[in-house]
């Protein structure tokens, strides 16, 4: 809403206080003041000229040699461009030394031969913008009425020497999208009157209700509809300070009628539509609910389909306004026009939201319907632009009104006591303060006892509880004289859960292991949306994504990984380290939410250790990603539940790849990127793994146990083996750690060698073995035997035998 | 023979003093003390001294022995000090040659900033809550007093899978989720991280996934005061403790009353400049008091029981903490950005 600092005076004296002072006062209370426009900023000595001579440019086609009164001096010879320049005219001019905004500095100049004086004005040039310019004025100069005073400030005669506020309005404040719902809160903050404009009806005798009658078929969409004549109406501009007004609110102005109805709409907060009588098409306004796929031409020239959902106004066969939202062009107002249907209604703000809606036709009328108009307002809305017409278009106005009223008005009277308002706010107000602020706000209130009685205004509408008083209170008492306390009360500690707590763990470790930490979006293409999934379950669609690229949710971390790779790769930030911490979506059918799973993904490329001058180059491989898996592993206590299993995963390579299995459950999986997607996506080696954190971090960690520390030397034995190739190391060990039990206790691979000195089909591994009593010192014979066991059981379940 | 000695004594300790190296040391030790040494010698020659000069004489050479021994002993010390101060000078290296560098990678800040927050209301007896992304339009709307068709749902265009499913706009049905199980009954002191989802396109100061956290309490005695002042508690640790605050009335569909704080403008020193609009203030979030009906609906009686709610976005308190300029860099993850969060302040 803008509000006119010199407009709003019309209704509040505002003495004293500066258009920016009021913006923060405002602000404070609880309208937002997003600006202060001060209309005549950087612009000067623009005066009201009169246009004595006007002859074309002897040089210049398109240019008018004009001699021009400026009430000072002699008359002064200026140049204009403009095609609707004329004699007689008076108009707004720019003399020499003047300033336009923009920085303009208006010259003395010669163009084409001739001297010119100063500039012509059209109203862009003086800072409007083209779409609040009258139509007939837009592409030319701004001409004045005839009253002009030549020599006179044209600024001020335009009212631009004016101060606009621009609030920004939460949707509970719809009072405030009037002037007068302005000058109700201006009063309030400021504790002074608010004077109501003037309505002076002298209807002729004639009766509205014998021009025309009103039905109104769907009451609940329409609860009041009251519907004015007035004839003999002479279309023509509107006065001059009713135009500078709208226009500095926003509004173009049309012709008197129309610019009536406007004024009153931002004066009052009501919307008004003035239909043409004669081209009204019968004497009766029926108002139903269109019929499906009935068609109708609003204002603008567009052909509208209709629903049962849309209300209309018909002559009783066919619409001529889409209700609260726009009217038709077959009973628009036009310079013929001589008796006006005047609407002044009430329509129900949901059935006008769905309409403006439908049709992609937000109007300021509509806005203000969907948030709600004062039901006390429609009629003196009605009446006071009935009086305006009569003034301002020479109109009669006919006696009362064709109307149907179905409203009843509830004001909401809402007891609340004193110990309450200030148990809420924490504050210790006393009767008489309450008191002074509701009388403020203009509401009606009575004291009995401690508790105050409070009756809403219909002009506030989202007044209707306890809390809302309260808020009124809080507002004008002012939040910064609230005090400042914490809560009082039985206090615990506060506290991360088990699992929340873990979740740190695992970030903290995968940052200290060299990761950087991610966020990624949890929309995606369908196509990437079930790449490197866990789990294949149907994915999840937007009903209405706004593009496909972001249309259904994740099923896996991994391919934003990549992306986020590839982003970085195409950067120059070739070595690189991420995790993923993020939830992603299996869904449960249709009707229920989705599982939501927790999952940590990881990519690593390029160069994981780079020391160089110490010739230190080491790029990332596998198990680079598996130790970084071990160690988490280990942080949360897992590692004796954790196992890898060579596995065939899409999109990871076929040789380089394992799934993690928890408790023998397959839980994520790690490898190389298959260099065919690594080669799609531009991508260097990449290494990554996608596991289930929630598994993860809802398995239960044993409880921390000391183990005591061997008091007894081991014996070490190493062992190099010739095995299969296929034969992998941890079913080697396995077999070691089996047959060497109880007395061996560990057994770690040290060496593997696959080169062309070994047979075909086989390798050569080498384990350390590590034998242990912790009741005594071993002897070596007890070990050899034990150690023959364990070569005998290699060679026997793997056909392992010691390298020769 | 005891004038020669004196001058084998002389002659012995200026070439220990002379000797640089420790073989040239062991030389002299052969030459002089050996047994082929002058010494030796001078004392074979002793046969010739009469009965009373042979005992002194042989006290004198021993004395002359042990004087060169010690000077010795002394110059075989110095040396080796020499000797491994040399070794020392020769393994010099180039100190400020850079380390091995240590792998490191560090917090999103976007987490920092919530485990930031997390931890300060922590501090204060919150606990954290976690709720659904995806989430009912009950829980997301209804259940915060914005029944279907309020039009204040037109303040957050939402993402919806079915007609009562939704991508939650805001964190606060966690909020709606966690009253609904205390069954009207006890208090909460909760915080609640976590992605919200609104339709905007992606731009500057846009993005149609981004963070959001929140805080409820509610309790038999939760005034208006008590969220003034934790509010404050919040913005001077976050900010910094040199930072106004000031609240605003404002207006939420679950809070009544409703208010949105402001910090003065670090930039500008409250003076006015294009970060904060000429107006010295930045917007850094929304609260109120819990509106009757959201407790009602979750089952408290809200003639007993009141709270506050707040809420706020880590992206723009990251931006303005850090003073980051595009919201986007939060989810393109450069590595170039991300790192420069490592600091730990
Ligand atoms: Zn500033």
């Amino acid at each position: 809403m803008l509000v006119s600092y010199k407009w709003l005076q019309d209704y509040v004296d505002l003495s004293g206080i500066t258009a920016k002072e009021l913006a923060e006062k405002i602000t404070k209370s609880g309208i937002e003041v997003e600006g202060v426009e001060v209309l005549n900023e950087g612009i000067k000595g623009v005066v009201v000229g009169y246009v004595l001579e006007r002859e074309q440019h002897p040089n210049a086609d398109k240019l008018n040699k004009c001699l021009v009164d400026i009430g000072a001096g002699e008359p002064v010879q200026i140049i204009c461009g403009a095609p609707n320049v004329d004699k007689g005219q008076k108009v707004a001019v720019a003399t020499v030394g003047a300033k336009l905004p923009g920085g303009v500095k208006i010259k003395r100049a010669k163009l084409r031969g001739e001297v010119s004086n100063g500039m012509i004005c059209s109203l862009q040039e003086l800072g409007m913008e083209g779409k609040i310019v009258p139509k007939e004025y837009a592409e030319g100069i701004f001409v004045f009425p005839q009253d002009a005073e030549v020599g006179t400030d044209a600024i001020a005669l335009l009212n631009r020497n004016d101060e606009i506020l621009e609030l920004s309005l939460t949707p509970n404040r719809a009072d405030c999208l009037s002037m007068l719902g302005v000058a109700y809160e201006v009063a309030a903050i400021l504790g002074r009157e608010v004077k109501l404009p003037e309505t002076k009806l002298e209807p002729v005798a004639e009766k509205a209700s014998d021009y025309v009658k009103v039905v109104v078929e769907a009451p609940e969409d329409n609860p009041l509809y009251v519907a004015k004549i007035i004839k003999n109406v002479k279309i023509g501009p509107s006065p001059l300070w009713m135009q500078t007004r709208l226009m500095n609110a926003g509004i173009r102005p049309h012709n008197n009628v129309v610019d009536i109805t406007n004024y009153i709409l931002l004066e009052y907060g009501q919307p008004l539509h003035a239909f043409d009588y004669d081209r009204f098409g019968s004497k009766e306004i029926l108002v139903r609910r269109a019929k499906e796929g009935e068609k109708f031409t609003t204002l603008d020239d567009v052909e509208r389909s209709l629903t049962a959902d849309h209300l209309v106004i018909t002559n009783g066969t066919e619409p001529v306004a889409l209700a609260g939202v726009m009217g038709g062009a077959n009973s628009e107002v036009t310079s013929d026009t001589t008796t006006v249907l005047l609407e002044a209604a009430l329509f129900n703000g949901f059935t006008v939201r769905k309409a403006s809606k439908d049709h992609g036709l937000r109007s300021e009328a509509s806005a203000r319907f969907e948030k709600g108009v004062d039901p006390n307002r429609v009629r003196a809305a009605g009446d006071r632009a009935a009086y305006l017409m009569a003034k301002y278009a020479g109109g009669e106005v006919l006696t009362g009104a064709a109307e149907v009223d179905t409203l009843t008005i509830e004001p909401a009277v809402i007891p609340i006591t004193l110990e309450k308002i200030n148990r809420v706010l924490g504050t210790d107000l006393d009767m008489n303060q309450v008191k002074e602020i509701f009388a403020r706000l203009q509401f009606e209130a009575s004291v009995d006892g401690d508790t105050i009685t409070v009756t809403a205004p219909t002009r506030r509408g989202d007044i209707k509880i306890e809390e809302d008083l309260i808020e009124e209170v809080a507002r004008l008492y002012g939040y910064d004289n609230i005090p400042k306390t914490l809560p009082v009360g039985s206090s615990t500690p506060g506290k991360l859960t088990a699992y929340q707590k873990k979740r740190r763990v695992v970030r903290q470790y995968l940052e200290g292991a060299g990761l950087y930490q991610a966020v990624t979006y949890s929309l995606t293409s369908e196509e990437k949306a079930a790449q490197y999934a866990l789990e294949k379950r149907e994915a999840i669609h937007l009903a209405m994504p706004m593009s496909e690229d972001r249309s259904v949710l994740r099923l896996s971390i991994l391919p934003q990984l990549l992306e986020v790779v590839k982003y970085n790769s195409a950067r120059q930030n070739d070595s690189l380290a991420v995790y993923e911490t993020g939830n992603v979506f299996l869904a449960n059918g249709t009707d229920a939410l989705p599982e939501e799973r927790e999952h940590l993904a990881a990519a690593i490329t390029g160069l994981w250790t780079n020391h160089s001058w110490q010739g230190e180059k080491k790029p990332v491989d596998f198990f680079v990603l598996k130790g970084i898996l071990e160690g988490l592993f280990a942080k949360l206590g897992l590692t004796d539940k954790v196992e890898y299993v060579q596995a065939q995963v899409d999109g990871l390579h076929p040789g380089r790849t394992a799934e993690i299995l928890l408790n023998s459950k397959r839980i994520g999986f790690v490898g190389q990127v298959h260099p065919s997607v690594q080669k799609d996506l531009d991508l260097k080696d990449t290494y990554v793994f996608e596991l289930s954190l929630k598994a993860v971090l809802e398995e239960e960690t044993d409880d921390l146990q000391y183990v005591p520390i061997p008091r007894f030397p081991s014996i070490t034995r190493d062992i190099a083996l010739v095995a299969n190739k296929e034969t992998v190391s941890d079913t080697l060990k396995e077999i070691i750690l089996e047959a060497g039990a109880p007395l061996l206790k560990e057994a770690n691979v040290f060496d593997l060698y696959e080169g062309d000195k070994m047979e075909e089909g086989k390798k050569s591994i080498a384990f350390s073995l590590k034998y242990a009593d912790p009741e005594r010192t071993l002897t070596d014979e007890e070990v050899t035997k034990v150690h023959e066991q364990v070569l005998a059981a290699l060679k026997e379940q793997a056909g392992a035998v010691l390298r020769g | 023979m005891q004038e020669r000695l004196k001058e084998l004594q002389a002659e012995a300790i200026e070439k220990v003093e002379q000797a640089s190296s420790l073989k040239e040391l062991n030389d002299i030790r052969v030459a002089y003390l050996g047994k082929k040494g002058p010494i030796t010698e001078v004392l074979r020659g002793m046969g010739k001294l009469s009965a009373e000069e042979r005992p002194v004489i042989g006290a004198f050479a021993n004395e002359v022995r042990a004087a060169i021994s010690a000077k010795m002993e002394a110059k075989q010390a110095e040396l080796e000090e020499a000797a491994v101060q040399a070794k020392l000078a020769s393994e010099t290296i180039d100190v400020t040659l850079p380390g091995r560098p240590v792998k490191l990678g560090n917090h999103h800040p976007l987490t920092k900033i919530i485990e930031e927050i997390e931890d300060l209301f922590i501090g204060m007896g919150y606990e954290v809550a976690e709720g659904p992304e995806v989430e009912q339009d009950y829980y997301n709307f209804e259940a915060l007093n914005l029944p279907k068709g309020h039009p204040a749902r037109d303040m957050q265009d939402s993402f919806y899978i079915t007609e009562d499913i939704l991508l939650r706009t805001h964190t606060s049905p966690v909020q709606a989720r966690t009253m609904e199980k205390h069954e009207g009954k006890g208090s909460i002191k909760i915080i609640c991280p976590g992605k919200v989802y609104r339709r905007d396109n992606d731009d500057a100061t846009h993005s149609h996934q981004f963070m959001q956290i929140e805080g409820l309490v509610v309790g038999e005695n939760i005034r208006m005061s008590d969220l003034k002042g934790t509010l404050e508690v919040f913005a001077k640790k976050i900010f910094g403790e040199d930072r106004e605050i000031r609240l605003r009335p404002s207006f939420f569909p679950f809070t009544e009353p409703s208010v949105e704080m402001d910090i003065s403008c670090k930039i500008c020193g409250g003076h006015g400049c294009s970060v904060c609009k000429h107006t010295g203030w930045i917007e850094i979030l929304g609260a109120g008091m819990v509106h009757p009906n959201v407790l009602e609906m979750a089952g408290y009686d809200s003639r007993v029981f009141n709270g506050f709610a707040f809420g706020m976005g880590p992206e723009r308190i990251a931006m303005l903490k850090y003073g980051v300029d595009d919201i986007r860099h939060f989810y393109t993850n450069d590595v170039r950005f991300l790192k420069q969060f490592a600091v730990e302040e």
